[in-house]
């Protein structure tokens, strides 16, 4: 058996290099790999492409690394909630694709599952669909898409195992599944690592054939952005 | 007089049926969750990859892991699942979602929506809202008849970025419901206490009235 398990953030990213294409897992601030983006930011890696569905906020997630100006080119679906990061799109210094939020999941889903292109009506007739190709089926009309793949994916999870196995929790899932499947090196941290044996097979959400790299994470603080509450009556 | 956003969410639960999966969008269309008809079961889904979305947690049941597609902290009810964003999207695009109700800054005539960017101004993206007009089997939107500088947002065509085509069926605003007809906004009902001529005066684009208009009941 391959060992998967590293020690740590530091361990997983030593050879990120400078330029490369990163998959961030994530929904908001919802499951993001807080410890592997801590690692980039000390790290300092610069002109990277990163591919997630939203960049951070202000003061957290992705959102400091476009502090520091490591962020060469952001592919996302929503980025409201992050004022530098509308600064630095309107005054031109961050190249930003946006992708409809359906059509990016599939893109890095078909990236792992080696399906190069499909297609989808999301954003035909929008500018989402200038230059690209177009075609009709059954009366309808959709937009062909090509897959997305990264030389970093990179993933959190609640559970995994030595054998890079992984569990999630609750909606921290959204798109660390697809990513873990389409990075050429998928980097997985999770709040607990057991012993491969331990996880049930049928719970098993990401299977480790994905994982090439996994540890321990530490000191999660899990943020919330909208923290909505009702009464307890 | 015009509906406050609370009265439009009442009127678009009336919309809803037994055994509706819907799909609510930010803003006034996440209100329409606290008037579903009591014993009615509607399903929620949130793109983030959440069916079953209860009421927000109390202060004891906050998780930073369960949140809705808006970041708000949620919860899960009795027969919830938990998936994917790339399955959610699967269910969204398959045509399995009954309803989507959401925002827009724009509406054409033909049902066009704009609501995702002003040019030079604003960019948030399109998050899934693309995805959902162009699969939606029926869509409502939500949203003030006109903007905070009094523009109609009842358009010919719409002046900003599309969204999606030809896709929005009705339109619940603070004066009407109106339906999408391909030739014009067909008025179902005004506001308590708006006239027709009132309504007529804030859309531009073609308005059909036909016979008496019934006031909105909610």
């Amino acid at each position: 058996m391959i060992n998967k398990v590293v020690q740590d953030a530091a361990m997983a990213c030593h050879d990120i290099p400078d330029g490369a294409t990163l998959m961030l897992g994530g929904f908001g601030l919802c499951g993001i790999p807080e410890n592997s983006i801590k690692e980039i930011l000390r790290k300092g890696i610069k002109d990277l492409t990163c591919i997630s569905n939203n960049a951070g906020v202000d003061d957290f997630g992705i959102g400091l690394m476009l502090q520091q100006r490591q962020v060469k080119k952001m592919i996302s679906s929503y980025v409201g909630e992050n004022a530098e990061f509308e600064r630095q799109l309107l005054s031109g210094e961050l190249e930003v694709e946006l992708i409809p939020q359906g059509t990016l999941a599939e893109r890095i889903r078909a990236g792992g599952a080696g399906i190069p292109a499909f297609f989808t009506p999301a954003g035909y007739g929008t500018e989402v669909g200038e230059g690209k190709e177009s075609r009709e089926f059954h009366g309808k009309m959709y937009l062909m898409e090509t897959w997305l793949k990264a030389d970093f994916a990179l993933v959190k999870a609640w559970k995994g195992d030595t054998a890079g196995n992984l569990i999630y929790k609750g909606t921290a899932r959204n798109f660390n599944p697809m990513m873990a499947t389409a990075g050429k090196i998928t980097i997985a941290e999770v709040e607990e690592l057991v012993p491969e044996g331990e996880l049930d097979p049928n719970s098993i959400h990401t299977p480790g054939i994905y994982v090439q790299r996994i540890f321990q994470g530490k000191d999660y603080e899990k943020r919330i952005e909208q923290r909505t509450i009702r009464s307890a009556s | 007089m015009a509906l406050d956003k609370h009265g439009i969410a009442k009127r678009i639960a009336k919309e809803l049926q037994e055994g509706y999966y819907v799909n609510l969008g930010i803003g006034i269309p996440t209100l329409v969750a606290n008037y579903i008809p009591e014993g009615m079961n509607v399903v929620l889904q949130s793109e983030n990859g959440l069916l079953g979305m209860g009421p927000f947690p109390t202060e004891e049941e906050v998780d930073p892991d369960l949140i809705n597609a808006g970041k708000q902290t949620v919860t899960t009810l009795p027969g919830s699942a938990i998936f994917s964003s790339a399955e959610s999207f699967a269910m969204i695009r398959g045509e399995h979602v009954h309803l989507t109700i959401l925002g827009a800054m724009e509406v054409s005539e033909r049902g066009d929506i704009a609501n995702w960017k002003i040019p030079g101004k604003m960019v948030k993206g399109m998050g899934g809202a693309m995805d959902l007009v162009a699969s939606a089997k029926n869509i409502i939107v939500a949203m003030q008849h006109t903007s905070k500088d009094g523009q109609s947002k009842l358009l010919k065509n719409c002046s900003l970025p599309i969204t999606g085509l030809q896709c929005v069926k009705k339109i619940v605003t603070d004066l009407a419901v109106l339906e999408v007809t391909g030739e014009g906004f067909r008025l179902l009902e005004r506001a308590p206490g708006v006239t027709v001529e009132q309504i007529q005066a804030a859309t531009e684009g073609k308005l059909l009235v036909e016979g008496e208009i019934p006031e909105i009941n909610v």
